[in-house]
């Protein structure tokens, strides 16, 4: 699947990651210069392996006791000292939960195995694996789960945030640019672990708003006769108790909501495109893309696999 | 020695052998109580489990070999996944340090004749093997635990894991914390009362404070783990609730409750290590350990101070702002007493003379790659560093490098050294220092490119990859790397089962080393010493005086208790001859406990109840055989 966005934490667009990548380059270095002179030391007493004592300072034990306590003790203690400042201090300010005061908007993401619920504040608006935000805002991300215990991360825009059944954790969101990047769960979920990953869109705030405008909308009507047989179908098999279309009597809470699942650019998670073979490949055999998924394969036959395919790619 | 010695030394000799002679063969085995005996039955236990642990983390590589593969289906990679950290630390590194080099050595370098209980060590081993069994029983019959090796609820609870295998998990661990339990209760008492009189704690070698401090944490350590495993089982079987948030409870409850003992674990782990390499680093440098009490003061430190961090495994839990803090400030404190431990064996080393043989260079590779596993240890203390890079592969090379490279490395360097006191025999040194660097060249291919992994976004425990994403040439190298690990540890393994039928003869000290291992034959003969040893510092081999005393005192009948199966005690602290002891001698009952025990864990996880309360009854008449009568002493 071509076209992956990036997932590095060290490619940072957010202050928060900016500065978690500045962080580490800094503890690199200090780290680089302990292992150097630490190795260096080790290759010093292979050179001298047949001389007793230190060079210049000779065979004194006060000499010997003197430098583990420089080198193990005191450098150290100052070291850390002042890491612990800048990092547990100072940095963690910024990384933070956000203040309400702080962010212009919150989103709410629920983690269930193995797809992300998320819903916008105040409206009507729920939409599955992917979250798409105004970019230079302050968004509060609120994370829950409804089952197992997942983990929120988007690599380039902030640390992870832990979900956890009975508790709203919140980290901010923030992109300093428009663009696509990738987020994955981080916490060990269960079977499908792997294949539990999300996009994040960030987009001028126009964008964003025509975005959200549509989202509000109901599912749109099937247009042609084979989507209105495939709308017929979703209402009267499984598929209808478990997903929700908003405007039809589909209200299941099971599975992500549908009302704009052709809006969306990935299926199953991040798992495969969403283009029309692959929407059908999907909902006819999902065991077969991901293997242990709580989505039924229900048998149904090609042709009303077809249908309810036609039906679901016109619910833009 | 016992050649030149007089006809009266030779009468204490021959007596002594005949009072504290064992059995041969299997029967002898299986009811023996010697320290030496158990401490070889627990090491080729523990590595018939590294090597299966082994396998698995070859299949997980395999598995992760490029993306999309499907050599494993998502089952049976969760089940590896957690089977291998479940069977590295529980069943391979902690049995291996304290059963089997802990058993062996810590009587014969304290001085004593066997560990201060006998049966209970004995006991210790037999139930740790049926442990291994139970775990595994649930791999082979298609149980196997999936939700790693620190099972997170909820997804350990039965909604989320139906069927046996999170059982076999709980079970299985309090099987064996039972197991442990006992060892270290066992090695506590040896330490504080078998030493040999005149040895005070500050003659004591380091690695014997070393095991001492391990042995303390366990003790301290494994009450948090049974709880939660208790809890969870609770839950599991019986319907209670303790960590769903719809019935009250609070699923981050389990993650205190595992941690406070995980973290602890983590140096529970890697200080009997620290205690080899202050065991081989004077030895091979000809020189005392610079800074020594520091060093005594260090390891107890890291103990005590490893009971503090834990919560600093959850700061991605929404943990309130201050306690995060607290417990990073606690991770950095943590770190000096490493750090003088570090600087401590870098500086012997410098201002040593140096042999670089086998064992050595093992202990050097450890520091490297402690160094590595240690500085990528202390970003984790940088809390905003560590929410970005937990859960990652990051985390994954980080504690790799502590485990294996830090923990297992001075295990590896240490069969190395002590192979001529436990065969009589010498390995091949040449062959040695080869596979040594063919492992440190595999360990640093498989593990370091695991940094870059989780700083290019590749969380831990992930069946599979996209490609596109740039994991998959770090994925490629580790895969490869870990084949050529193998590939070493396996040279390691040949090495040493060749020597042992056709290395050179060994002699008693072929070191020079430091310890009063080195003063008796190779192998030990069953009552370790003809003559209890007269200390008088950490490095009683060195004190060529004492030594010499030794061999008098055979030839007066000084300190030789050769009359019953015996050693003496001495007091704690300044180590004064206290009293002697009678030890006891071979028994049946430690394995029929073991099996009683198994009995329950087996009713236990077939939930049959009745039958379960009936093998408690078993247990308890075993218990009473076992302590109705002694035997006749020989």
């Amino acid at each position: 699947m071509g076209g992956e966005p990036d997932v590095s934490p060290l490619d940072p667009h957010s202050p928060a990651s900016e500065h978690i990548a500045t962080l580490w380059w800094w503890m690199l270095v200090v780290a680089g210069v302990v292992f150097l002179g630490a190795v260096a030391m080790l290759v010093l007493g292979w050179l001298r392996r047949d001389k007793p004592g230190l060079p210049l300072l000779g065979e004194s034990e006060r000499a010997n006791t003197t430098l583990v306590v420089a080198f193990g003790m005191a450098i150290p203690i100052v070291v850390l000292a002042a890491l612990f400042v800048v990092s547990d201090l100072v940095l963690m300010q910024e990384t933070d939960a956000p203040t309400a005061s702080e962010t212009a908007m919150s989103v709410t993401v629920v983690g269930h195995q193995w797809w992300w619920e998320v819903r916008y504040e105040g409206g009507e608006v729920a939409t599955a694996n992917e979250i798409h935000i105004p970019d230079r805002t302050h968004i509060a991300l609120v994370a829950r789960s409804a089952d197992v215990i997942h983990s929120f991360w988007v690599p380039e825009l902030n640390r992870k945030v832990d979900m956890i059944p009975g508790q709203a954790n919140t980290i901010e969101l923030y992109a300093d640019e428009a663009g696509v990047y990738r987020g994955q769960c981080a916490e060990f979920c269960g079977l499908q672990h792997a294949h539990m990953a999300f996009r994040v869109y960030a987009e001028p705030p126009a964008r964003f708003r025509e975005w959200l405008a549509n989202q509000e909308r109901p599912g749109r009507e099937p247009s042609t006769p084979q989507a209105r047989r495939g709308q017929r179908l979703f209402m009267e098999s499984a598929c209808a108790s478990c997903h929700t279309i908003a405007g039809t009597e589909a209200r299941g809470s099971i599975g992500p909501d549908l009302t704009h699942v052709a809006s969306r650019q990935t299926l199953a998670a991040d798992t495969i495109e969403n283009t029309p073979r692959n929407l059908f490949r999907w909902i006819r055999n999902p065991q077969s893309i991901k293997p242990g998924d709580k989505m039924p394969g229900l048998g149904l036959g090609a042709a009303r696999f077809h249908a309810i395919a036609a039906y679901l790619a016109g619910l833009k | 020695m016992e050649a030149a010695a007089p006809p009266a030394a030779r009468a204490r000799i021959e007596r002594l052998e005949r009072v504290w002679e064992e059995p041969p063969g299997v029967l002898g085995r299986l009811t023996t109580v010697d320290h030496k005996r158990i401490g070889i039955l627990y090491f080729f236990t523990a590595l018939a489990f590294f090597a299966a642990g082994g396998v698995e983390a070859l299949l997980i590589r395999t598995q992760l070999i490029g993306p999309n593969q499907s050599t494993l289906d998502p089952a049976t990679f969760n089940e590896l996944m957690t089977m291998h950290g479940v069977t590295m630390i529980f069943l391979f590194v902690i049995p291996m340090s304290l059963g089997a080099f802990g058993n062996y050595l810590l009587p014969l370098m304290i001085g004593a004749r066997d560990m201060a209980f006998p049966r209970l060590n004995a006991v210790s081993y037999w139930i740790y093997l049926c442990a291994g069994i139970f775990i595994y029983v649930g791999l082979f019959s298609g149980n196997a635990p999936s939700a790693g090796w620190f099972d997170y609820v909820p997804l350990a609870s039965s909604a989320y894991s139906p069927g046996p295998g999170i059982d076999f998990y709980a079970l299985g661990l309090l099987f064996v914390g039972i197991s442990t339990t006992a060892g270290a209760i066992n090695v506590i008492v040896t330490v504080f009362k078998l030493r040999a009189p005149g040895m005070s704690l500050n003659r004591m070698p380091l690695f014997c404070f070393a095991f001492l401090a391990v042995s303390f944490a366990l003790v301290f350590a494994l009450p948090a783990l049974n709880t939660a495993l208790v809890l969870l089982e609770c839950e599991r079987l019986l319907g209670l609730h303790f960590f769903a948030p719809v019935f009250g409870g609070d699923p981050i409850l389990w993650q205190n409750l595992f941690w406070i003992f995980g973290h602890p674990e983590v140096y529970i782990i890697i200080l009997p290590a620290f205690g080899i390499a202050t065991s081989i680093i004077p030895t091979f440098t000809r020189r005392r350990m610079v800074a020594f009490p520091l060093v005594a003061l260090a390891e107890i430190l890291v103990a005590f101070l490893g009971f503090g961090v834990w919560a600093h495994h959850m700061f991605a839990v929404g943990l309130a702002t201050a306690t995060t803090i607290y417990f990073a400030a606690a991770s950095l404190i943590i770190v000096i007493p490493s750090g003088i431990q570090l600087f401590s064996w870098i500086t012997t080393i410098v201002t040593g003379t140096p042999r670089f043989k086998t064992p050595l260079l093992w202990i050097v590779g450890f520091i490297v790659l402690f160094i590595v596993g240690g500085l990528s240890g202390v970003t984790f203390a940088a809390i905003p560093f560590d929410q970005q890079t937990t859960d990652t592969y990051y985390v994954v090379a980080h504690f790799h490098y502590v485990i294996f490279g830090a923990a297992v490395y001075p295990l590896l360097g240490g069969m190395f050294y002590w192979f001529p006191k436990v065969s009589g025999r010498m390995y091949d040194e040449r062959w040695g220092q080869a596979s040594f660097w063919l492992t440190f060249v595999g360990t640093n291919v498989t593990f370091f490119p695991m940094h870059l992994l989780g700083l290019a976004g590749m969380p831990r425990r992930d069946y599979t990859y996209s490609a596109g994403l740039g994991w998959s040439g770090y994925n490629l190298i580790e895969t490869l790397g870990a084949y050529l690990l193998a590939i070493g540890l396996l040279s390691v393994a040949a090495n040493l089962a060749i020597s042992l039928f056709r290395g050179e003869r060994a002699g008693n000290d072929p070191w020079g080393g430091d310890t009063l291992e080195w003063s008796t034959t190779s192998p030990p003969p069953e009552y370790n010493y003809a003559v209890i040893p007269t200390v008088s510092s950490p490095y009683a081999m060195w004190d060529r005086e004492d030594r010499e005393a030794d061999d008098d005192h055979l030839e007066w009948g000084v300190k030789t208790l050769e009359q019953g199966h015996e050693t003496p005690a001495s007091t704690a602290v300044d180590g004064e001859w206290d009293e002697v002891l009678e030890m006891p001698s071979k028994s049946p009952w430690p394995p029929l406990t073991a099996l009683a025990v198994s009995a329950i864990f087996a009713m236990v996880i077939l939930q049959r109840w009745l039958s379960a309360a009936i093998c408690v009854v078993i247990l308890l008449l075993v218990l009473a055989g076992w302590h109705g009568r002694e035997p006749e002493e020989a």
